[in-house]
Formats: structure tokens, C-alpha cells, sequence
């Protein structure tokens, strides 16, 4: 378990190893303030979908999954994509009503991120990743929780570079994207050195 | 109208790329570039859907209340990707087992939703599709050249046939590990956006602090 905790926050970076939600690790990590608010909120969505989604492949779509009703050849599987992203749109929103009811204050600060999460890579990859690799309950919910801290790592310490290279002189045409860029590959270099790593 | 069609196709190709102008579908274009054959399927995969999405969206645009849009976009676009991975697994099993979760992540794609939700909400059918077709062909573009780079390079070979002789197999040429392992695709589209830039300089972004003292000629 911790094995794959590990594996899931670092060896293995959902941003750095497998490129997932690359489009807002590049959008929105101009600022500390807003990677660390977004990195949080995805890392929360990602350890409840990931298990949500689970038991929905394991009880509704998986081949054999509604025996109990008489109906053991339905194989549903082919729903998965459509079903995942309906889990996660409606995880996402629940997690925004209660936020706002429960708790204004980090309502305030992660709210405007939530709804972004919907249509995110490295949730729906998450959960895609937890069906191939074939992980069960427990498994599923350490990855859920590692993959998002390792997102959430991978983008505060990304947006923390990247605001010390704003004082840099970059050639003009690598201004912008074109370092973020090489700033995120030399990431990925770093991070792939944890490869060998066990912990006892 | 024939002149405005094909600036919608050739536009995104180059001066609007969605990769290196408009930062929409950077994921897929790092992760399924390791070699030339994955990066065509995936380019035709995305294209295809694309073009389809962006039509039907188009399609349905008087009729979908502005409050329940992205659910609607979604589901679209979540329906032909179902179509094109079934069509993968029971026509290239080996080459979707290659893709692994990538196809599935064209529906979270921001290339085909930003298209369907900047450009098909507010043009008619056609325009979208050409415009679906053009993004589609600007982001193949990159994901070729980044492919070709990457598998020449860290395999010497291109499709499957020996181009540059390895030295295994009794030629010159050493393999470059580092070219199929993660790093590398960044640096190359990092590189590539680099280059685009310098030889259109209007797409490169201001930088947020000038400096005071230095070269303020180049830009001015």
C-alpha cells in the first residue's frame, strides 16, 4: 500500500510522467496562491471519484456485474467514458453544494476552480488508469489520494519556479509557454529520478 | 464563401496552432508521441472527432440552453469517442492497447471542447466542421513532427523500418534513450514552440517584467 502511494505521488507523476492535466498545470501556475488552490481541489476530487468510480465499474458496467438481476451477459463496459465523466460532473458539483453550505470560507478560496475540475484529464485519467491497472477498493482510494497529492506537488513546486522566472531574461520567443516547457521537462527529468526509490 | 472556408482550414494550422498558440490539447500530444505510428492514430482519432463534434454541436446550438452547455458538449463528445475506441479495439486491438487510457482522454481533450465552445456554439455546421477539420490538422501536425523526432532518434528507426542503422544491428547509429522517456517531449515542444516563434514573432507573449537595463530594441 504505501508501495503504491509512493508510486502514485512520485515515480509515477500523473503531470510529469503521464502529462494529465497538462492544460491547466500550464494555465494557471503563474501564480503560487492559484496552483496551490487548484492543486488541492484536484487532489480532493480525485480521492473521492477515483473510489466512486470504482464501484460504479465493479457494480454497474463490468461483464457479469448485474447477475443479481437476472442478467448475467450485460457487459456495459463500452459506457465507461460516459459514465465516468457523469460521476465525476456530479461529484464535482455535490462537493461545490456542500462546500458553499458547510464551509463559505474555502468555498471561497477553491470554489472557482471546482467546475473546472469536471473536464479534466487527470481525474478522468485517474479513474481510467484505476480500471487498466485493475486495482480494488482500498487500492483504488490510495491512488486516488496519491495521484492527487503528487498533481497537487507537481504544479505548487512547478508555479513556485515559475515565479522566480519572471524576473529572468528569456529570449523573446521562448518568452511564456516555450520555458514553461523546459522548466516542466527538467521537472520531469527530476521526478524520474525517484524511480529506484522504496521506502523500508 | 470558398476563400473564408479555407482560411478556417489553413488558420489553426500554423498562425492559430492549438498546441503552441492556443495551449488547448497539450496532454495527448506529450504522452502518445513516442513513436510515428501512435501519433498518426491519435492525430486521425482526434480529428475525426473533432470535425464530427464540432458539426453536431454546430448542429444543435439554437437548442441548447446556455445553463446545461458543457454537460451537452460533453456527452457529444463522449459518444464518438466511445465510437472511435470500439472502432479501435475491433479493427488495430494492438495499436489502442498502445494508446491505453489516451483515446478515452480525447473527451477531456481541451482542443475539441474549446473548439465546440469558442468557435460551433455560435457558427453554422459547416464552418464548424472546417473549423474542427483545421484544428485538428494543426494539432496532427505537431503531434507528427514531435513523433517523427522522438522515434528517429530514440529508436533510429521510423514506422517500423530501419532509417538511421543502430548500432546493434551492426550500423552507427546509437540510440537516444532519453528521446522515449518523458522529459524529452517536453523539451522538444518547448524547442518547437521556440522556433514557431522566432520565425513568426508575433505570436511570442510579452514578457509580464521588462527589463530595465539590456536589449529593449529586440522588443520593442
Amino acid at each position: 500500500m504505501i508501495e503504491l502511494f509512493q508510486r502514485a505521488l512520485l515515480e509515477d507523476n500523473l503531470a510529469l510522467a503521464f502529462f494529465l492535466g497538462m492544460c491547466t498545470f500550464l494555465a494557471v501556475s503563474n501564480r503560487f496562491e492559484t496552483a496551490l488552490g487548484v492543486g488541492v481541489a484536484l487532489a480532493v476530487v480525485q480521492t473521492i471519484t477515483v473510489p466512486a468510480n470504482y464501484l460504479v465499474q465493479t457494480f454497474l458496467l463490468s461483464e457479469g456485474a448485474w447477475t443479481w438481476a437476472g442478467l448475467p451477459e450485460v457487459d456495459l463496459s463500452f459506457l465507461r467514458f460516459m459514465v465516468f465523466i457523469g460521476v465525476i460532473a456530479a461529484v464535482v458539483q455535490i462537493l461545490e453544494m456542500v462546500l458553499y453550505r458547510y464551509a463559505p470560507a474555502l468555498y471561497g478560496a477553491l470554489g472557482i476552480f471546482l467546475p473546472l475540475l469536471t473536464v479534466q484529464c487527470a481525474i478522468l485519467g485517474g479513474s481510467l488508469f484505476m480500471v487498466e491497472r485493475r486495482y480494488d477498493f482500498a487500492e483504488s482510494v490510495v491512488y486516488g489520494l496519491g495521484s492527487g497529492l503528487g498533481w497537487a506537488l507537481a504544479i505548487v513546486a512547478f508555479a513556485a519556479i515559475r515565479e522566480r522566472l519572471r524576473y529572468a531574461d528569456i529570449p523573446a520567443g521562448l518568452q511564456g509557454l516555450g520555458s514553461a516547457f523546459i522548466v516542466a521537462g527538467l521537472m520531469s527529468m527530476g521526478f524520474s529520478a525517484f524511480a529506484g526509490v522504496r521506502l523500508p | 464563401m470558398r476563400r473564408a472556408g479555407l482560411r478556417t482550414v489553413l488558420f489553426p494550422i500554423l498562425d492559430g496552432n492549438p498546441i503552441t498558440v492556443q495551449i488547448l490539447g497539450i496532454c495527448s500530444a506529450l504522452a502518445v508521441t513516442t513513436s510515428l505510428a501512435t501519433s498518426l492514430t491519435m492525430s486521425a482519432a482526434l480529428t475525426f472527432t473533432a470535425v464530427a463534434a464540432s458539426f453536431l454541436i454546430s448542429l444543435m446550438r439554437n437548442h441548447i440552453a446556455s445553463s446545461i452547455r458543457l454537460i451537452v458538449q460533453v456527452t457529444v463528445i463522449a459518444s464518438l469517442v466511445i465510437v472511435v475506441d470500439q472502432l479501435l479495439r475491433a479493427y488495430a486491438y494492438g495499436m489502442s492497447q498502445r494508446l491505453s487510457i489516451f483515446v478515452g482522454l480525447i473527451i477531456t481533450n481541451c482542443l475539441v471542447l474549446g473548439r465546440a465552445e469558442g468557435f460551433a456554439m455560435r457558427n453554422p455546421p459547416l464552418a464548424a466542421a472546417l473549423d474542427g477539420l483545421g484544428n485538428g490538422l494543426g494539432y496532427s501536425l505537431i503531434l507528427v513532427v514531435v513523433g517523427t523526432i522522438r522515434e528517429l532518434f530514440g529508436t533510429g528507426m521510423l514506422l517500423g523500418f530501419s532509417v538511421l542503422p543502430t548500432v546493434e544491428a551492426g550500423g552507427w547509429f546509437q540510440p537516444l534513450g532519453l528521446m522515449l522517456l518523458a522529459p524529452s517531449a517536453f523539451f522538444i515542444i518547448g524547442f518547437l514552440i521556440w522556433a514557431l516563434r522566432t520565425w513568426k514573432p508575433e505570436q511570442a507573449e510579452e514578457p509580464e517584467f521588462r527589463l530595465r537595463t539590456g536589449d529593449q530594441r529586440r522588443r520593442a
